[in-house]
């Protein structure tokens, strides 16, 4: 049946979320903005709290748990760990996103791992708190252009190259790398490998200066003949290029409504503010009269929150598809597009019309406005997304819509 | 990839959709097998002007003694984008009518300001009009449901919003009646829905000014000699000149916003043919009351916020139709695109054309999941103003910009008439405008 509420057994998920967001996050967001590079301390129980959530009933509000549910014999619709995710997510966005990056044990890499690991190295993996890396100073959105290499020797892979914008990299324990086995195949040579840090020949160089998400340590490093076992190849270790790209895809499929619900939280945190702020001059939004009748303040708010409201169902969607079973590519991308694109333009909205109060730091309206940039980038940039959606649409391949 | 070329004689299409649909199990559930109406009103024609004092007359039966309203659907609660198998089946045939029966006669249907007579006739036999009328009542209505209603209207504005608009008109009328009217109401006005040669309504809201909103009405009803007494001007009421009679937002007598059925036979009403931007087909007219003495049965006894939850169903309603357009768009302009080269290759080669069919494909998702979202609220009773009016925004906006988008990626082809897209670009621009007509 048509439906498209909040399950009720996912609300006792969402308020605890919601919980940090607000009594955990919110107090120490500014705090942490200052302090770039800082661990914040305070995120180390939460840890351990977020690992007691997914271990009752397979449900978190991280990436740590996803996987593509097989969808199932029984007909019934689904409410799984996809949701559970994007709805988890949108509430500790609504804190903070750099600070929901820093949970320990709930990175991207831990997705990945949950996508492409085969059963053992679950279980050998389990409780790592894993970080991405993938692009790399020559290779950004073009991800195939990959140029790290992994050459087998003996029962080890040798890993070289050189990995950027690693979230999380220097608080986590280990890194998902992608480099290829044989650049001369292309994508199809492409494998993720986990490198667990105190590897010989991985080094972090240096963490980055960032615009935004400055509680969340971006870090860059090198493997220079960086030897990991063969057991660490994540997924099968054939070269098959008729799948070729599959791997990273999948994960994407998985953490782009992730991503989505990030730029959903952020997105909902500023309209809130803005709401509050807007109200203490005597604009209020009025759902019953037309939008173009009210202050033209209330009017662009009310653009804000339809937009919002757009990129959370589309967000929720494709969680929805991926916990039925429902192959979600498309829907992945559209959410992406439309949440990161929304959290940027709603938050630079919101500071234009709090004046002063959303520009200066006294509010975290500006805070906002600068962590939301990066939505519309990580995880697949807007234009990524959009050849996506484009390319499904149409029907062309990325030889001929580039 | 003209219309032209694929247009067949439409009665001829008519009668070919009718026997496909003839071993449809939506068939027998709507009980077509009853005679086809024998006596088929004339549609509105452009540049009408008519004057008050003949037409139909509404008689009370007293037959009823309390109102029918149809059931609402319960559910698991649980987040869920699947339709019901009633529903899957529903929405088939409404594409198969708005693929055979509306996009074809898109274009006459928009010269003549009418639908055919025949059209209309087709459409309510495939059950356009007595799924709006509860089964209680004779009607096929086995469940009130808003987002059945949002998918009927997505599936018939992708073949055309104006037609849409003008076959969903007496259904609306219907539903209000259905939702609200009382048992002598529904008596005289929604029984004789369900026989033959069923009467014909309009939903009229709408006024002629800047500003104007639902909330601040200038058509107002006093109490003159112990009657009431309607006095004001509607604009843009669809199928005005066909409509035997009309349920009209009037300030009540205490101030507050009302509904009043209206029939067209009474005095001092006053219907001119009033041709707008687009919706051509729906036979837009303004509709003057001066002085009209009303029935007694005339008022509509809405529960408190009642009037809220039936113009918020209208807006879902209109961005509904929105959604179908939207997606009629995102349809055409991808083979379009696809064929159409330019500088060796096809446009849709280009980032900046395939760029924005990837919009046109993401925003017309947007708006049909805060359709759905609206409209699955109002079917749980739970409070839908914020949703209608978010969804509103997005028809206004991002729907705009695809009728927009779909013009530009024609170029000069979609300026001139030789494609549906220019007509959708006037049509969608009502979407975010409009006030009554339609309800879900």
């Amino acid at each position: 049946m048509i439906h498209l509420e909040t399950p009720k057994r996912l609300k006792p998920l969402i308020h605890q979320a919601h919980e940090i967001g607000a009594g955990m996050f919110r107090p120490i967001s500014r705090k942490y903005d200052r302090l770039e590079h800082t661990a914040p301390v305070e995120l180390e129980m939460l840890g351990s709290l977020m690992d007691g959530m997914n271990a009752v009933g397979g449900q978190g509000a991280g990436a740590g748990k996803l996987k593509q549910d097989a969808g199932g014999d029984d007909a019934g619709v689904r409410n799984g760990a996809n949701m559970a995710a994007v709805l988890g997510m949108i509430e500790l966005c609504w804190g903070d996103v750099g600070l929901a990056l820093s949970i320990p044990r709930q990175g991207l890499g831990n997705a990945a791992i949950a996508a492409v690991a085969n059963e053992e190295q679950l279980e050998r993996f389990n409780g790592r708190w894993v970080a991405m890396a993938i692009t790399e100073p020559h290779a950004g959105s073009d991800s195939a252009a990959i140029r790290a290499t992994a050459e087998r020797d003996g029962d080890d892979y040798v890993l070289n190259g050189e990995k950027i914008y690693v979230t999380a990299g220097e608080r986590a324990d280990a890194l998902v790398v992608w480099a290829s086995l044989d650049r001369s195949v292309g994508r199809a040579a492409m494998k993720a490998f986990l490198v667990e840090k105190d590897r010989p020949g991985l080094t972090l160089d240096r963490l980055e200066h960032k615009l935004g998400i400055r509680a969340s340590d971006t870090a860059a490093f090198r493997l220079e003949n960086c030897r990991v076992p063969a057991g660490n190849l994540l997924g099968s270790p054939e070269i098959d290029t008729s799948k070729g790209f599959a791997g990273v895809m999948q994960t994407f499929d998985n953490t782009r409504p992730i991503v989505a619900a990030m730029a959903v939280g952020l997105a909902r945190a500023a309209i809130e503010e803005t709401r509050r702020i807007l109200g203490e001059a005597g604009v209020k939004l009025d759902y019953r009269r037309p939008r173009t009748h009210g202050h033209a303040a209330a009017a662009r708010l009310m653009e804000c929150e339809a937009d919002y409201e757009a990129a959370r169902l589309l967000t929720l969607r494709a969680a929805w598809m991926a916990d039925n079973g429902q192959p979600n590519a498309l829907e992945a991308s559209m959410c992406k597009a439309k949440a990161g694109r929304t959290a940027v333009d709603t938050a630079l909205a919101c500071v234009e019309l709090c004046g002063a109060a959303g520009y200066g730091e006294t509010e975290l309206v500006e805070k906002w406005a600068r962590d939301a940039k990066i939505l519309d980038i990580f995880e697949g940039t807007q234009q990524i997304q959009l050849l996506i959606v484009a390319r499904r649409l149409l029907g062309k391949s990325s030889a001929e819509l580039k | 990839m003209s219309e032209r070329s694929s247009k067949l004689d439409p009665i001829g299409l008519g009668v070919r959709a009718l026997t496909r649909f003839a071993g449809h199990p939506l068939t027998a559930r709507l009980g077509l097998h009853r005679p086809a109406s024998a006596v088929i009103k004339s549609g509105a024609r452009v540049g009408f002007t008519a004057a008050a004092g003949a037409g139909r007359q509404f008689k009370a039966l007293s037959q009823l003694t309390r109102p029918s309203r149809g059931e609402r659907p319960t559910g698991s609660g649980l987040f869920d984008l699947t339709p019901s198998d009633e529903q899957q089946m529903i929405v088939e045939t409404m594409e198969q009518v708005a693929a055979e029966l509306l996009r074809p006669n898109a274009e006459q249907a928009e010269a003549d300001g009418a639908p055919s007579a025949e059209l209309i006739a087709q459409a309510n036999e495939l059950g356009v009009l007595q799924m709006a009328i509860p089964e209680g009542l004779g009607g096929a209505m086995a469940e009130r449901s808003p987002v059945t209603g949002a998918l009927i209207a997505e599936s018939l504005a992708h073949g055309d919003m104006g037609l849409a608009v003008s076959l969903l008109a007496t259904p609306s009328v219907a539903l209000l009646l259905a939702d609200h009217g009382n048992a002598a109401q529904q008596d005289a006005f929604l029984t004789p829905m369900t026989g033959e040669d069923p009467p014909t309504a309009s939903f009229a809201v709408t006024e002629a000014r800047a500003l104007f909103s639902p909330y601040d009405l200038g058509a107002r009803v006093t109490v003159r000699d112990g009657a009431l007494v309607l006095d004001g001007e509607k604009a843009l009421v669809v199928n005005g000149g066909s409509s035997d009679f009309f349920v009209v937002a009037a300030r009540s007598p205490e101030g507050a916003p009302g509904l009043y059925i209206v029939e067209r036979a009474a005095v001092g009403v006053t219907v001119e043919a009033e041709p707008a931007m687009g919706l051509r087909a729906a036979g837009l007219s303004r509709v003057r009351f001066d002085h009209v003495v009303l029935r007694d049965d005339a008022a509509f006894e809405l529960d408190a916020g009642a009037y809220d939850r039936i113009i918020a169903s209208s807006r879902a309603a209109w961005c509904a139709l929105a959604v179908g357009t939207a997606t009629a768009v995102r349809d055409y302009v991808i083979p379009y695109a696809n064929e159409r080269t330019a500088f060796g290759e096809p446009i849709s080669h280009r980032q900046s054309v395939a760029f924005m069919i990837a919009n046109i494909g993401i925003e017309r998702d947007g708006l049909h999941l805060a359709v759905l979202r609206a409209a699955s609220r109002m079917e749980q009773r739970e409070d839908a103003l914020r949703e209608v009016q978010l969804a509103r925004t997005l028809a206004a906006r991002h729907a705009m910009q695809i009728g927009s988008d779909g013009v530009q990626i024609f170029g000069g082809h979609g300026f001139v008439k030789e494609y549906p897209v220019e007509r959708w670009y006037r049509d969608l621009r009502a979407t975010a405008l409009m006030e009554g007509a339609v309800l879900l």
